[in-house]
């Protein structure tokens, strides 16, 4: 039978999330209510005497100096609605995990454990005694913000009928194998539209084009007689129709980015594009390392879960960013965080592995504040916000790697689908026992062995459905929670097998599960022979399709060499990590699955990854044409720029950063937030991976989605350039940097649904030609990349795409960190300058924006002339002559300037007259144009001269001067004085709007 | 010729700050430092008795799932060493009762405090008086505090300092004791060896963010009777040196940071005749 401990706060103890709970239902539902109070609910499932139970509340369930227990009757009194919220079943339940693992330890006995919580609510009562909280408005506060109806199930339960003694009957979630496992089999000879049919009904999301090939692959009498030898006939299984859709999945195989594309430029010419991928990305990074010559420091590029160059002699850096968003739109929470221990494993199953060093995230959202009614399916965009804040935060500082830097993004048009960009570096040993670490071999014969989580439903179909738009029917098994213990005690255990080189690949569970990661290392060995009977399952009556794809969290493969494998093992149940051997890699030619004796899938390897034909599409460009705003210069300049700060583009996050941990790992140089008081916005980050070298890395990102909505060629570029120059800004040098590359596309394939394909893919083409243009001219390689290309919502008429987004990140090698520098002003007198020339560039920007206008003037990157500021930027930094340095990007040079002297705490006087300036006569254009490659730098006046010599030739100029009042004074282009600000009222506009 | 002193750092199950932890130990001229996960001592192949200087570092013990560290403690009291009929924690008390030294930050602070290791006013290693609890704010939070050093205190770690400036990072900092009895017997006995405080260090500070966490009277750190179990929430391995600091560009720091002066104090403790 089972049983409920409830444990809840004693007499006068602040019960800090349920205040926290409060302030939410007050300010996102304006439901006034006077007091939440939370209950931690264990519902215990298995043979537990009174006393043990008794033991269990009082010992590891509570804190007996703060909580109370009850068992088996209800603790809350006095309310008017109790709400408790569960999981449903099968769905991971961390703490639920744990207390069972501290149950049996406490009692030596085995039980499961699942958790709920109640959420006490006591309504505000008026004079009158009447009630003021109705039974709508508690379904309210359950349904809009305590439970995800997707993953948790909630009782509500009315204060006037509670009966404490009797309390809650204990509810157990568990999955009733409803099922003996097994394999089905489809007949693809069918019509057409029952081909598209089948499709559809599985979320395979293959074409009818591609559901044919499957068909007549079966046609091949070859295959055939070795099919009949396993047992299989001229049908496919579930397992193997499923494993190839994952397999063929837009996600895993990046069709479009590899298709061949017919490109109309608007101007008459149309030119073919084989592979975007091979002729932009590939071919640039081909290009510059071609360059360097034997000073090439890439390593292993496009081809492993990461990129991974050299970060000296001994060590390798490893850096990877991947998205997370159709799981992020349907549960914030757990579509972040599975986001961001998933993005751990790519760095962690590249080479022979790497140790997790930092984390950088951006996520881009709807306003918080948004107020019209939300379509079908949609979560508001406050509560996605908070959701996946939590998610990444629980993700990152449970893993305990640092997230060192990253930025929010806000537009209304990602309500039809947030975007959360989740990265991790990594650094390794370049060698480990002599051979090279960057390089994955696998040998016929080797095993391949799982290690961490088990498998149960969760993420059934992630790869298919994140290679569609958000339906109706998405599907809910998409969804899944990570458990960042699970996945650190498995860290922690492989690495240690690393060192002892007792394995010989690694690679991670992701999208598509087993199937994409032993079908990918199978081809190191070419082929493989795998028993899904032997998988460790969460709960029995997974069907053998469903285990091959499931991509429920925490798990790595591995190859590992037969004659180390017992060690391998024994070390696995030492450090308490479930390891399993599944089968062996072979060269038979074949992927062969079964499931004890019987084969469920065998296809060729050669069918698997290069069975899918390319794709043909066609790109058309038309430039979009957006009417000129036409207002006036405003007169108060001073309330613009403040209206400026307070844009939720440009304003602080200081919110969100405080709640990650940064430093740990002890190498923390320049974190995210810098100053007098710690509070500025800094433009990258600077670490220290060896704790006894000062030798350090710099990361940093550009994203400007704004900029598609008149181009995305320069979209691409102002992103690329704004990557480059922030990790510029902190010191980094460009000769040591490399780059990422991220596309978030709406879907750009022509259909009747999408009937302005063609343009979507031109701004892909566009985008791709500027990040070859760009990557190039700066020598700044892209090591690996992702992309995202189906980032709509679709639901009834209603059809929401988001802005072509590309986010560049960088990571730098930094010769000495000692030699970074940080964006706030340091002493009065120092000189202030403006490096890079401003152009009549407010297309797109914050400032448009703010008068509800787009404009056409889009900033555009001058390449050349910026590598060589950049370069000589580095040659000032690195002598030491650089007092502060800050990049213009959002808000260009008005908001720049505003940030350097309130982060520094002291004022700054200039001149707009000295500004470096073309074709612009309007002090708000000068302040706040977007014009790319410029920094906003003060200098020591002693500094002066060796400053502007290592400069000369760069389009410098000094504007005024670090002073000790506290206030922003801006001289305009004419006579007058256009800004005198108090810096506490610019940085007090600038902290408001996310002070959540 | 200087005794030989040992530094062992317990990793597992969640802990994340060994490696500054273990090279704090180094740099503060500990002659041997091990990281040891905890499966090592579970299974016998490393025992406590063979270090002087046990440190707790900072993570989230089994996700900090159950309160902050109470699995982890749950573990330490219940679980058995391989090959032989002691738990973990007899080893503990045995290191304890040996006047050795224990440091234990942020998540091992936690863990002290919830074994009943800390404060330990009764000598009985194992009831628990005190708890750090979910902050006032209701989040966890990265930010530098101010902390005064209690002079009077018994605290080896902390002798000779007035104050230092450190980094919390955590959800569960709120330090509250069972009672007004218990919180009156730190302050007389001087166990509360660090609080967190104004800028000068002049002033313990219960205001809001130079206190982060809401703890009561500002309590950041506390040390059993004898001084040689420490406890504190923030974490002094996170500023070994000066570029650790949140404004090493525009501030005048010496090379060193400041959160090393702790392990030297161990460091130079466990050398002394006093050990």
């Amino acid at each position: 039978m089972a049983h409920r401990i409830e444990i809840g706060f004693g007499e006068g103890i602040r019960d800090a999330l349920g205040e926290k709970i409060r302030k939410r239902i007050i300010e996102h539902l304006r439901i006034p209510v006077d007091s939440v109070q939370t209950i931690e609910v264990y519902t215990i499932d298995g043979p537990l005497a009174p006393g043990e139970l008794g033991k269990a509340a009082r010992g590891p369930l509570s804190d007996p100096v703060i909580q109370e227990t009850a068992i088996d009757h209800g603790i809350a009194r006095g309310f008017d609605w109790l709400i408790e919220v569960g999981f449903r079943p099968g769905v991971t339940d961390n703490v639920g995990k744990t207390a069972g693992e501290a149950i049996a330890l406490l009692t030596g006995k085995p039980v499961r454990v699942y958790t709920s919580r109640q959420y006490v609510i006591r309504g505000i009562r008026d004079r009158c005694a009447l009630d003021t909280l109705t039974r709508a408005d508690a379904e309210r506060i359950a349904s809009e913000l305590l439970a995800n109806d997707l993953i948790q199930r909630y009782d509500i339960i009315d204060g006037k009928t509670w009966d404490p003694a009797a309390g809650i009957k204990p509810y157990v979630p568990r999955v009733m194998g409803e099922n003996r496992p097994r394999t089905e089999e489809i007949d693809l000879n069918v019509p057409d539209a029952e081909l598209v049919r089948i499709s559809q009904e599985r979320v395979l999301a293959l074409s009818l084009e591609e559901m044919r090939i499957l068909r007549d692959y079966l046609k091949n009498d070859a295959i055939l007689a070795h099919r009949k030898e396993v047992g299989l006939g001229a049908t496919m299984t579930d397992a193997e129709l499923e494993c190839l859709a994952q397999t063929w999945s837009e996600h895993c195989k990046h069709k479009i980015f590899n298709a061949r594309i017919a490109y109309d430029d608007g101007e008459g010419n149309t030119r073919e594009i084989d592979s975007l991928f091979d002729t932009c990305i590939k071919r640039s990074t081909r290009e510059i390392r071609e360059r360097m010559g034997t000073n090439d420091w890439c390593l292993s590029v496009f081809s492993d879960n990461a990129g991974i160059i050299r970060f000296n002699d001994d060590w390798n850096l490893v850096f990877k960013v991947e998205t997370h968003n159709s799981p992020s739109a349907l549960d914030p929470y757990g579509g972040a965080l599975t986001g961001i221990v998933g993005v751990n494993r790519d760095p962690f199953g590249c080479g022979k592995g790497a140790k997790l060093i930092f984390n950088t995230d951006v996520f881009c959202f709807a306003p918080p504040d948004y107020d019209r009614p939300l379509p079908k399916r949609i979560l508001h965009p406050r509560r996605i916000y908070e959701g996946v804040r939590e998610g990444v935060e629980h993700g990152g500082n449970k893993s305990g790697i640092p997230t060192v830097n990253g930025c929010l993004v806000f537009d209304e048009r990602y309500l039809g689908k947030p975007l959360v960009y989740c990265g991790t570096g990594g650094i390794m040993p370049a060698r480990i026992a002599g051979t090279p670490t960057h390089t994955k071999e696998i040998l016929s014969g080797d095993l391949i062995v799982m290690t961490g989580g088990r498998i149960g439903k969760d993420g059934i179909h992630g790869a298919t459905f994140s290679s569609e738009e958000l339906h109706e029917g998405s599907p809910v098994t998409a969804v899944q929670i990570g458990d960042p213990i699970t996945q650190k005690k498995m860290t922690d255990f492989l690495l240690v097998a690393r060192d002892r080189d007792l394995y010989r690949a690694i690679t991670d569970n992701g999208a598509g599960g087993l199937s994409s990661s032993v079908g990918e290392t199978a081809r190191l060995s070419g082929g493989c022979e795998l028993d899904l009977k032997k998988a460790p399952l969460k709960y029995p009556g997974l069907n053998p399709w469903e285990i091959l794809i499931s991509e429920s969290q925490e798990r790595m493969t591995l190859a590992v060499d037969p004659a180390k494998s017992e060690e391998f093992l024994k070390l696995a149940r030492k450090m308490d990590v479930e390891a399993t051997v599944l089968g062996r890699y072979t060269d038979s030619g074949w992927f062969h699955i079964r499931y004890g004796e019987e084969t469920v899938v065998l296809i060729e390897m050669s069918f698997l990854h290069d069975g899918l034909p390319q794709m043909n599409l066609r790109a058309v460009w038309a430039p979009p044409r957006h009417p000129e705003p036409d207002f006036p210069e405003p007169p108060d300049l001073g309330g613009a720029l403040k209206a400026m700060l307070s844009r939720l583009n440009i304003c602080s996050k200081e919110s969100v950063v405080r709640q990650y941990d940064h430093e740990v790992q002890g190498g923390s140089v320049v974190k995210p937030l810098t100053g007098v008081v710690n509070d500025g916005p800094s433009d990258a980050a600077v670490i220290r991976p060896l704790l006894d070298s000062f030798e350090g890395i710099v990361v940093a990102n550009g994203v400007c989605p704004r900029y598609s909505d008149i181009d995305t060629y320069h979209m691409a570029a102002c992103a690329i350039d704004e990557a480059i120059r922030n990790a510029v800004a902190v010191g980094a040098s460009l000769d040591r940097l490399a780059g990422l590359d991220n596309f978030c596309w709406c879907d750009p394939v022509r259909s009747e649904k999408t009937p302005d394909g063609e343009h979507k893919l031109a701004q892909l083409v566009r985008a791709n030609e500027a990040l070859y243009d760009l990557t190039t001219a700066y020598g700044v390689p892209c090591i690996s990349g992702k992309d995202s290309m189906k980032n709509d919502y679709q639901i009834g008429e209603v059809r929401i795409s988001i802005p072509p987004t590309l986010l560049f990140s960088t990571l730098g090698k930094m010769e000495d960190v000692r030699k970074a520098v940080t964006m706030d002003v340091k002493r009065p007198g120092d000189l202030v300058y403006v490096l890079g020339k401003t152009f009549r560039e407010l297309g797109g920007s914050e400032w448009y924006a703010l008068h509800g206008a787009i404009g056409n003037g889009v900033p555009r990157v001058q390449a050349e002339t910026a590598k060589a500021l950049y370069e000589a930027l580095h040659r000032a930094i690195s002598a030491g002559l650089v007092a502060s340095c800050h990049d213009c990007s959002d808000g260009g040079l008005g908001v720049a300037l505003a940030e350097t002297a309130f982060a520094g705490g002291l004022g700054i006087a200039v001149d707009l007259k000295a500004v470096p300036a073309e074709g612009i006569g309007r002090n708000d254009e000068l302040l706040f144009s977007e014009s790319q490659s410029r920094f906003v730098a003060t200098i020591r006046p002693e500094a002066q001269e060796a400053f502007e010599a290592a400069l000369a030739g760069c389009a410098i100029a000094r504007i005024g001067e670090v002073i000790p009042d506290g206030v922003l004074r801006i001289d305009g282009l004419g006579e007058k004085r256009i800004i005198d600000e108090e810096l506490a009222a610019l940085k007090a506009a600038w902290q408001k709007p996310l002070a959540f | 010729m200087s005794k030989k002193i040992s530094a062992i750092v317990i990793t597992g199950n969640g802990t994340n700050c060994e490696l500054e932890m273990a090279h704090a130990c180094r740099l503060a001229g500990f002659d041997e430092v091990d990281i040891v996960h905890i499966s090592e001592l579970l299974c016998g192949t490393k025992r406590l008795d063979d270090y002087d200087f046990l440190n707790l570092p900072g993570g989230f013990l089994n996700g900090d799932d159950l309160g902050s560290a109470k699995a982890g403690a749950n573990r330490i009291l219940h679980a058995a060493v391989a090959g032989g009929r002691e738990r973990l924690f007899d080893q503990f008390a045995r290191f304890i009762a040996a006047g050795k030294l224990i440091l234990g930050v942020c998540n091992g602070f936690q863990l002290l405090v919830k074994l009943g290791m800390l404060p330990d006013l009764d000598g009985l290693y194992d009831r628990q008086t005190v708890t750090l609890t979910y902050n006032d704010s209701g989040r966890f939070e990265d930010r530098w505090v101010h902390l005064r050093a209690n002079a009077a205190s018994p605290c080896i770690f902390t002798r000779g300092l007035r104050g230092i400036y450190l980094p919390v990072r955590h959800g569960e900092g709120k330090f509250i004791p069972q009672d007004e009895e218990i919180l009156e017997r730190l302050h007389r006995q001087n166990l509360i060896a660090l609080q967190y405080s104004n800028g000068e260090y002049r002033e313990a500070t219960t205001d809001y963010p130079a206190n982060p966490n809401g703890s009561i009277d500002a309590i950041a750190g506390i040390c059993n009777e004898t001084g040689r179990i420490f406890g504190l929430m923030p974490h002094p391995e996170a500023y070994l040196h000066r570029t650790n600091h949140p404004r090493w560009t525009r501030e005048e720091l010496p090379e060193e940071g400041m959160g090393l002066a702790l392990f030297r104090n161990a460091a130079s403790f466990l050398r002394s005749n006093s050990f």
